[in-house]
């Protein structure tokens, strides 16, 4: 078996929201993985079904090939879990939280150097004897990401770990996780900010209303949006407000005298849409096309499943 | 069994009340000796209980006996409630630990905790009175015993708890009401017949009779009859707590 993760028709009821429904896709080992969805799509409970946090009403999920219910306790060895709160232990002191949570997966004693390279590799060496509580809230994220990988697990999952973190941070954050997928670790990872995982990921799942709407290559489904649309951003020299119902149903977006449509391709082209701008009277200065991203992409089939 | 990783969390719950040592062992001790003296002073000599047996003395076992109760419940259900609301209980949910050894570490530790505050009012007090030592044992097995089950009620409470308040509810109407009406400060044989009784649908009543027989060797009831009613409670409450666990309530929804 290849598979890092295996996830087999979870279902998954809070009350009466059923928030996953059937879900099955399985990653393979040594992935670069996406996991994306609007909020409440159910992501991060099937996230938390991974990692044994929450209990799923039927199906299987294992980690490694070992059932994340009957064999717990190898599938949360081989799992390290970023979570999307900066939650933290105020009693203790970085190292020692380290040192805490290397023991709980019975790795005490032999964790001391691989915590020094953590520490090294995340830039809190200086840090390593402070109390969390002392820590600014990009130090904590990088001290939750040392904490997931602390037990040297083959699978990290992160949970939007760059939540509200600065650009800086956010840059040094994703050099330090594409060095462990060079080292052979399979990283998922979910994210709000697209074009993060349109840079880093190998394959994307994305899911809305607890159902996989889709799972393929990045470029796979960046192809999606290329076959079927593209982005026409106009520049005018003046404002106009007397678009056409044809013009406004194609409207993305508009600031000032900047507008951007999105045509079919199949049915429209560029130089009718030059064409109905100028029978209004205005003046083009400036025309570019865009191909779609993933945003669009992820925007489009969302959209549809809704 | 994972036993480093059972030992890492009942020496982590142990270091997380010592570096708090001030307010978590120092105060109670400071607590119960203010209770000594006060109520030393006012009733040595008023109140009789049993024969050749001064009123301080009597009253000592009972309060450490109470401060054992109450800081063995803290221990536990403070510190998961603190780790519900702060989030860090997702560290320990994530880890190969089953809920057994979860369980374990935690009544570990407040043992532990309770054991400290215990002998650290028997330090202090002995230096004020002649305490007489019928059975170190007795003594042992009812305080290890007693705090398992507050231990165990402490876990069970801390997972039902959603906040503070919860926990102070759980604290202030049913751990400390129980643990002033059970005999700590009395006789219960000086007591009318209907609270008698009363006191002895009181669990505390028998943890407290039972460690003071193992001082004085005298106690309002069997001490047999205690340490069965004391186990029992333990075994109840243990398996509430499994069970719980087991389940995930509240912890893996």
């Amino acid at each position: 078996m290849n598979l890092a993760i295996q996830i087999d028709n979870v279902h998954k009821h809070y009350g009466e929201v059923h928030a996953l429904k059937g879900l099955s896709l399985n990653i393979e080992k040594g992935e670069f993985f996406g996991l994306l969805g609007p909020n409440g799509a159910g992501k991060s409970t099937l996230i938390n079904i991974i990692a044994g946090l929450t209990r799923m009403d039927s199906g299987h999920v294992s980690v490694m090939g070992h059932d994340v219910v009957a064999n717990y306790r190898q599938s949360r060895q081989s799992i390290g879990v970023v979570p999307q709160e900066l939650v933290f232990d105020p009693f203790f002191s970085v190292r020692e939280i380290l040192q805490i949570q290397a023991g709980y997966f019975g790795k005490a004693k032999q964790s001391s150097a691989w915590i020094d390279a953590l520490l090294e590799g995340l830039n809190l060496t200086d840090k390593a004897d402070s109390n969390m509580r002392s820590l600014s809230g990009g130090m904590k994220r990088r001290v939750l990401i040392a904490q997931a990988l602390v037990h040297k697990p083959e699978v990290v999952i992160l949970d939007e770990p760059t939540a509200g973190v600065d650009v800086e941070l956010r840059g040094s954050l994703w050099a330090f996780v594409k060095e462990l997928h060079n080292d052979g670790h399979t990283i998922v990872l979910t994210t709000h900010y697209l074009e993060e995982a349109e840079n880093l990921c190998q394959r994307i799942a994305i899911v809305n209303q607890g159902q996989l709407i889709a799972l393929d290559s990045k470029e796979s489904l960046l192809a999606r949006g290329v076959g079927s649309t593209c982005t026409v951003s106009v520049t005018l020299s003046k404002p106009i407000n007397n678009l056409t119902e044809l013009l406004k149903d194609k409207l993305k977006s508009c600031d000032g005298n900047r507008f951007e449509f999105v045509l079919n391709r199949d049915t429209d082209t560029i130089i009718s849409l030059v064409d109905s701008l100028r029978s209004l009277g205005a003046e083009i200065i400036d025309l570019r096309t865009e191909d779609a991203d993933l945003e669009d992409v992820f925007l489009e089939l969302t959209k549809q499943a809704n | 069994m994972n036993w480093q990783g059972m030992y890492t969390l009942f020496h982590k719950e142990l270091r997380r009340f010592s570096k708090v040592a001030l307010q978590t062992v120092l105060a109670p001790i400071m607590t119960a000796l203010l209770y000594l003296l006060v109520f030393s002073h006012v009733l040595e000599g008023h109140v009789n209980v049993y024969n050749d047996v001064s009123y301080t003395a009597f009253l000592i076992p009972g309060l450490m006996m109470m401060s054992i109760i109450q800081n063995s419940f803290a221990n536990s259900s403070s510190s998961l409630v603190q780790s519900k609301v702060t989030g860090n209980i997702i560290f320990v949910l994530l880890t190969p630990l089953s809920y057994l050894e979860f369980y374990l570490a935690f009544l570990g530790s407040s043992i532990i905790r309770g054991l400290s505050v215990g002998l650290g009012i028997f330090i202090v007090a002995s230096f004020f009175v002649d305490l007489p030592l019928h059975s170190i044992l007795w003594l042992l097995i009812f305080a290890i015993f007693s705090s398992a089950v507050l231990g165990s009620l402490g876990i069970i409470a801390g997972i039902w708890a959603e906040k503070f308040d919860h926990m102070a509810g759980f604290q202030n109407f049913i751990i400390m009401p129980l643990s002033f009406l059970s005999g700590v400060f009395y006789s219960i044989h000086s007591l009318p017949e209907f609270w008698q009784i009363l006191s002895k649908f009181n669990p505390f009543f028998y943890m407290i009779d039972g460690f003071r027989y193992g001082f004085f060797g005298v106690a309002d009831v069997d001490p047999y009859l205690s340490l069965l009613v004391v186990s029992l409670f333990w075994l109840g409450f243990a398996s509430i707590t499994l069970f719980v666990l087991h389940r995930g309530y509240k912890l893996r929804d």
